[in-house]
């Protein structure tokens, strides 16, 4: 089995990265693509510190590149330079503009309790709260039951003070991280059993933590999942926390910063969304038109088989939390569809798999198509295939989608793509529950679309049912969850945290309504959020944003009209409504214009801004019922 | 391996960590000739240097190093 600590679902680093780096570094124009690509590989802590120096050189050209900034801070109660050093190529990695700001070593209670402090004056997007267990008072045995719950307790108090510091001055949610348990023993097993043992004091504690999070608005950083991923002994380095008080040894700085940035990608929306995945010698063993349905290795009988039959097995894990299931094959159709039907072995099934593709075509092409039929992006997507050169030309054409280097050996390809993080979550809802069902129900809502002569009669064939709701605690999670991934129908691509959006719920001046979608094909979940902020005589737009699954459904002129009839209950005469370019919402630039509004100024961006008088606006007749 | 084959191979490692496209090799350089060489790529330097020559110093080793020729010295003994 591949090492962790080399990141092994990445290529290795070049040979020549100093010289490329050197290059990228001097050449004439800044190459964004070049420098994303050499962050791509599995670069060693010296490495991601050299490519983080020009990332942090070069933030403006990169600005430019669709990345998303986030300004992190990090309170540590260790050396965290290492850390802090290394973040920005393994940031740019994830799509991440980061912007890292370390606070003085030691200053955790300083820099959070104070409102005045140079952290909470900084306005950071989120705080990394690095503590160790000397820090925390748990570091040594308190062989007392009493007490050592006390000692567990106190910990968790001063832990959720400097949560609470962060999220009231800073106004910052905090990522708190559960503690590497310490190698060493002072019984043995027994350890595990005995109150105020430092394992027993370690692992009560991460318990407690793990369980404070939910609903918090706070993230965790499972640092103690991590450390057992590759052996506790080679995750800590007593030499190293000795001479430089460093939290764990320095191979293991690159796989630390990249799973953090997988976790602030997804806080930030930017998690993936579908596995593509190949067919023979991926999901089965062998070819399958020329084995044939009795030829192909799957399931019982044969290690290969059973290591076939569990990537399958995890596929159907990852669409049962909401990860969208597609088929890009090179391969006649009915050959490729043959074992879906007709194996007893396979567990995937052809209604699991939203887009199926199988031709002669190139797959970077096909993944093109597939992600244009789910109405996503194509950095959306993670493509599994065991074949080096279809890997190889998609990260070539495609360089946006997550490739992970499986290998040729079909045992490795569920720890690769699990290791690799890809699908990351910070929440799991029923959204996500029924996500994959619903871009199923959609590839046969297109179907349906091929059948009716008129989009009317389409319209009207899907029985649509439009529920507009103000906010709601139950919804918060999803509202700021879509308000962080829609890109391309956003008007003004103002991202929200769950605080953000619980203060918004609170707020008299805002009129606020999250939409959901039905049809006679499944629940389409939360599809859309508007914000208005409301004054007298307008009400001015803050956000509109729809997932581009419902896009065509005329969902926004329910939308419309219920605002603006509760705009003019409360007595105004005029909406105002924005458009602010961004390098993914082209989509919208006429939003409102078809919408009826008037365009009434430009703005130095290229956006613009529209009204709409309410005196003479009349709701359309729509083919669906308002709930 | 002699002293000298061992002094070059730690000056590409100074190269690689301290991120400089050449190095003059003298026992009596240190951490005051070399900007980029601060506490933390000081431990990446040693790291390095351990996993090239497949072992590790000890912290009175590496607290009793002041400049390059004291690592050199180390590793020749090391390794002997």
């Amino acid at each position: 089995m591949r090492d962790p600590f080399g990141l092994p679902w990445l290529l290795p680093a070049e040979a020549d990265f100093r010289a490329r780096l050197k290059a990228l570094r001097t050449a004439g124009p800044f190459d964004a693509a070049g420098l994303r690509a050499l962050v791509q590989t599995a670069l060693d802590a010296t490495q991601l510190e050299q490519a983080s120096r020009v990332v942090t050189a070069h933030a403006d050209d990169l600005a430019g590149a669709g990345l998303r900034p986030l300004r992190l801070a990090i309170v540590a109660t260790h050396t965290a330079k290492g850390i802090a050093y290394a973040l920005p190529a393994a940031g740019l990695r994830h799509g991440l503009l980061l912007s890292v700001e370390l606070a003085d070593y030691g200053q955790a209670a300083q820099q959070l309790l104070d409102p005045a402090s140079s952290l909470a004056q900084s306005r950071p997007d989120t705080i990394l709260l690095a503590l160790d267990a000397q820090a925390l008072g748990l570091a040594r045995p308190y062989l007392d039951a009493a007490e050592a719950e006390a000692l567990v307790r106190r910990a968790l108090e001063y832990v959720a003070a400097l949560r609470e510091g962060g999220r009231s001055h800073a106004g910052a949610p905090v990522i708190v991280q559960t503690l590497a348990v310490p190698v060493e023993s002072l019984f043995g097993s027994f350890d595990g059993q005995l109150a105020g043992s430092v394992r027993w004091l370690v692992e009560t504690f991460n318990t407690r933590l793990r369980a404070s999070i939910a609903g918090s608005g706070d993230l965790l950083l499972d640092t103690a999942f991590l450390a057992a991923t590759v052996g506790l002994a080679q995750w800590h380095d007593a030499r190293l926390w000795h001479d430089a008080k460093l939290p764990f040894a320095l191979d293991a700085v690159p796989l630390y910063v990249d799973r953090l940035c997988t976790l602030l990608a997804a806080f930030r929306g930017l998690a993936r969304k579908c596995l593509v995945l190949d067919l023979d010698n991926t999901l089965w063993g062998g070819i399958i038109g020329d084995d044939g349905i009795d030829g192909i290795l799957l399931g019982q009988g044969s290690g290969t088989g059973e290591a076939h039959l569990a990537v399958q097995a995890f596929a159907l894990d990852l669409r049962a939390r909401g990860v969208v299931l597609a088929v890009c094959s090179k391969n006649e159709d009915a050959a490729a569809r043959l074992p879906f039907t007709g194996h007893s072995e396979m567990l995937l099934r052809e209604e699991h798999i939203a887009v199926f593709i199988a031709n002669w075509t190139d797959k970077a092409q096909n993944l093109r198509a597939i992600a244009a039929t789910l109405n996503i992006g194509t950095d959306a997507l993670v493509f599994l295939d065991d074949n080096p050169a279809e890997r190889a030309q998609v990260r070539r054409e495609l360089p946006e989608v997550a490739v992970p280097e499986a290998g040729s050996d079909p045992a490795d390809f569920v720890r690769i793509l699990g290791q690799a993080g890809y699908f990351e979550a910070v929440s799991f809802g029923e959204e996500d529950r029924g996500r994959a069902a619903m871009y199923s129900a959609n590839a046969e809502r297109a179907a349906v679309l091929g059948k009716v002569s008129n989009l009317d009669d389409y319209h009207a064939s899907l029985e649509m049912v439009c529920t507009i709701a103000p906010f709601d605690d139950a919804g918060r999670a999803r509202v700021a969850q879509l308000a962080n991934k829609s890109n391309q129908f956003n008007l003004t691509t103002r991202r929200y945290t769950e605080a953000d959006i619980a203060a918004i719920a609170a707020d008299p001046a805002r009129f606020a309504v999250q939409v959901r979608l039905a049809d006679r094909f499944g629940d389409n979940g939360m599809i859309s959020v508007v914000i208005f902020a409301r004054r007298a005589a307008e009400w001015r737009c803050e956000t509109w944003l729809m997932s581009c699954r419902v896009l065509g459904r005329r969902v926004e002129e329910a939308v419309l009209a219920h605002v603006a009839r509760a705009a003019r209950a409360a007595g105004a005469t005029r909406l105002i409504g924005e458009y602010i370019p961004s390098p993914k919402n082209a989509m919208v630039r006429e939003h409102f214009g078809k919408l009826g509004f008037t365009r009434i100024a430009d703005r130095n961006d290229g956006g613009s801004v529209w009204a709409l008088d309410l005196t003479n606006y009349v709701a359309p007749t729509l083919p669906m019922i308002l709930d | 391996m002699d002293r000298q084959e061992i002094a070059g191979i730690v000056t590409e490692i100074m190269c690689d960590v301290f991120d400089l496209d050449e190095l003059d090799y003298a026992d009596d350089l240190s951490a005051d000739a070399i900007e980029e060489w601060d506490s933390l790529s000081h431990i990446r330097f040693i790291v390095a240097v351990e996993k090239r020559f497949g072992f590790r110093f000890s912290s009175a080793e590496i607290e009793g190093f002041s400049e390059v020729g004291d690592l050199v010295d180390s590793i020749a003994a090391h390794i002997a």
